[in-house]
């Protein structure tokens, strides 16, 4: 008997949508380091998507596994020590763990661009921006030295550098913070992806210049009408921007929601903690909420929920039994669309 | 008196900076006699005027010639009080660490004159100077470099007394480090733990304690919970907090993220490119800014609330801070200033009230250094 091994093409870009499949779907995504000291579960057990022209917001602490999720998706984890064991992620609709290294090569870049947070050490300080920004066309299309520097003038002007043709054979060095993640965003930008990952593209820049650059990637989305996944710890970026948002903590996603509500009724009590120590004007002079404690070390993460230990809410269940990511609802049952929290009291939590 | 400048430059005329009783101490005995005098709260316990601080640009090699000047810091005024949190905020760039390295002396000032307790500490040697450095301390911003990774807890805590003997007596120092410890919120049975054994805030506590160790009066904070996570930042202000009300403290408070600075300060000050732009208490600063900068500062900060997205006003200011060996004639901040106009090329606007408020019983009347300075409340425009 033979079998024809069915090749399915990868859709061709800009049409998704319509079938329903998302354009980027991570599901039940695990990620181990292995170390001298053991097993670091970085990411266990990560499902979200995202569409195309969608913003969603993963946000977390320093440690949670939002950056390691994100290089999973790239495909730019250090393996080993790093290891998938288990999960899947799809980019509309194709698993990308199972594909070859050519095929994964073609989407790297081209479909799926990064944008990296420290703009310094992510450019390359022995060559011209304009070579490095080249690379993509050179590499790609195969475009010849001239043209790919003709593209890179033409990209900087986009992401609004001044002076673009005098400035595209600067070092990097010679630019501003603002401006390096300018042409990290360009870079990225290239050929026209379909999903960017931005890892706290913001994070370096002081907050006038923040607002440059967020105004520009949002300008650029719209345009282009990417998927956006932007990685942060803040919360006023995220309330700016996102459309949904994944809260991350010790490798898990512990609540998902549309930006609105999760502002206004937060249904995990780590989010609601996030939000409560936000200074707020009515509270000068007074103590700030705190969450109590320190993030999990994940070499030793807590038996059942991993924010227990640190939870006002923490019952004898939560010490036993991982919460699932169920979904949210009213309190006479109607359902909450793209709402999910994994904690044993969620009811508590958000109706309380 | 207090001559108070030796240029000819225009000087800011800064009402609310009062004038400085100079103690003039003609041997080391009664200048050390003075700093270790007690202030009255609400009085002034540190006077800045006129600070300047600028670093050379030299070329050539053998025969060095300077071709110019950093002027990191431009002309710096103000008071702190005692008791008070004085917060400033700017941009990277903006001669914010700096100021707070000159307060400390570990920078010459090029020019003007620190106060405390009306001693020129840009001036003093010898044991006085000791007993200024005694009483000010300072708490830096990266918890992970500011700790000796090869000293324990004891040691980084305990060092202090090894430099000012007389406020801990040498059997007394072990017991002092656990108090210390026990004040900030660590257990102190880790006093022989080092520095990697703990996390960034409990570092973080571990440098508060540290410059606690001497009772100061002053704590210059230098970012000290910019490299905190999240949930961590609010454990470490309610600290601070905390502590300047159990042994009466005065802060500087240097910072980038402006809730934070709001939420701990009484009176802001902020610069741009070496200057002080605006400085009033926080509810002038944040509610009635009059300053084109303040105002475009204030509006680019990220609410965290998503209702306030869509009706936001937003100023987004163009470009880049400028290079602070080449300011820009007059006032500093109009090559990104909506507002400019050519008076602002030609002369330098002066730290004041603006005209049009003086004597008004107005929030908005501040000091600020703008020509057109305006009030506009970008907090609320909605």
């Amino acid at each position: 008997m033979t079998t024809i091994e069915e090749v399915v093409p990868v859709p061709s870009p800009r049409d998704g949508g319509t079938d329903g499949t998302p354009l980027l779907e991570v599901r039940d995504l695990h990620v181990e380091f292995h170390t001298r000291e053991g097993v670091v579960k970085a990411v266990n057990g990560v499902n979200y998507s995202v569409n195309a022209g969608e913003t969603l917001a993963v946000l977390g602490e320093s440690g949670s596994g939002k950056s390691v999720t994100a290089q999973a998706i790239m495909g730019i984890l250090d393996m080993p020590p790093a290891k998938i064991p288990q999960g899947e992620i799809r980019f509309r609709g194709q698993d990308m763990l199972t594909m070859s290294g050519e095929d994964r090569r073609k989407i790297r870049g081209q479909r799926i661009a990064m944008i990296f947070q420290d703009a310094l050490s992510s450019l390359n300080p022995v060559l011209s921006v304009g070579y490095q920004l080249g690379e993509m066309f050179r590499v790609h299309q195969g475009l010849s030295k001239k043209e790919a520097k003709a593209k890179a003038i033409e990209l900087m002007d986009r992401v609004k550098i001044p002076a673009a043709a005098a400035r595209v054979n600067d070092y990097p060095h010679q630019f501003s913070g603002g401006m390096r993640q300018r042409i990290m965003i360009a870079m990225a930008l290239a050929l026209e992806p379909e999903l960017i990952i931005a890892d706290e593209p913001t994070t370096a820049l002081d907050v006038t210049v923040q607002a440059q650059v967020m105004d520009l990637l949002a300008e650029l989305q719209r345009e282009y009408n990417m998927g956006l996944i932007l990685i942060t710890h803040d919360l006023g970026v995220v309330a700016d921007v996102a459309d949904k948002i994944a809260v991350m903590y010790a490798g898990r996603i512990v609540e998902r929601a549309p930006v609105h509500e999760l502002y206004k009724r937060p249904a995990h009590p780590y989010t609601r903690g996030l939000l409560d120590s936000i200074p707020r004007l009515d509270q000068k002079g007074q103590e700030l909420y705190a969450i109590k404690g320190l993030p999990p070390n994940l070499l030793r993460v807590p038996s059942g929920c991993a924010f227990n230990p640190r939870c006002p809410k923490a019952q004898d269940v939560c010490r036993t039994q991982v919460p699932d990511l169920l979904p949210v609802t009213e309190q006479d049952g109607t359902e909450l669309v793209g709402r999910a929290s994994a904690c044993h009291f969620w009811k508590e939590t958000i109706h309380g | 008196m207090a001559e108070l400048s030796k240029t000819d430059e225009p000087q800011d005329a800064t009402p609310n900076v009062s004038e400085v009783d100079v103690v003039d101490a003609r041997t080391e005995e009664e200048a050390v006699h003075a700093i270790e005098a007690p202030v009255e709260r609400g009085e002034p316990i540190l006077q800045v005027r006129n600070l300047k601080k600028h670093f050379p640009l030299t070329q050539g090699i053998l025969f060095k010639r300077q071709i110019g000047a950093v002027k990191a810091v431009d002309g710096v005024s103000f008071d702190l009080h005692q008791g008070e949190t004085l917060g400033i905020v700017g941009e990277s760039g903006c001669g914010k660490s700096t100021v707070a390295k000159l307060l400390m002396n570990l920078e010459r000032a090029t020019a003007g004159e620190i106060f405390y307790k009306g001693q020129d500490i840009t001036k003093l040697s010898g044991r006085a100077l000791k007993a200024v450095r005694r009483n000010i301390q300072m708490v830096f911003q990266d918890p992970y470099t500011s700790l000796n990774p090869r000293m324990t807890v004891g040691d980084i805590i305990g060092e202090p007394f090894d430099i000012h003997p007389e406020v801990a007596p040498k059997g007394d120092r072990r017991r002092k480090v656990q108090e210390l410890l026990d004040v900030v919120g660590l257990n102190p049975e880790y006093i022989n733990r080092y520095p990697h054994q703990f996390s960034g805030g409990q570092r973080q506590r571990i440098g508060i304690a540290r410059g606690l160790a001497l009772n100061p009066e002053i704590i210059i904070c230098d970012e000290p919970v910019s490299a905190l996570d999240v949930s961590v930042q609010a454990q470490v202000i309610n600290l601070m907090e905390r502590l300047q009300d159990e042994f009466n403290l005065s802060y500087i408070f240097i910072a980038h993220d402006l809730s934070i600075v709001r939420h701990i300060s009484d009176r802001v000050g902020v610069m741009y490119l070496g200057k002080i732009a605006e400085i009033g208490s926080d509810e002038q600063i944040y509610e009635h800014p009059t300053h084109p900068y303040t105002q475009a500062l204030l509006s680019a900060v990220p609410v965290p609330d998503p209702e306030a997205r869509e009706d936001r006003e937003r100023i987004i200011l163009t470009g880049d801070v400028p290079s602070p060996a080449n300011p820009p004639s007059g006032c500093s901040f109009r090559t990104r200033c909506w507002k400019a106009q050519d008076r602002c090329a030609s002369e330098a606007p002066l730290l004041a009230i603006p005209e049009r408020f003086k004597g008004a019983d107005s929030p908005a009347a501040h000091e600020s250094a703008c020509h057109f300075a305006e009030e506009k409340d970008v907090v609320h425009a909605a």
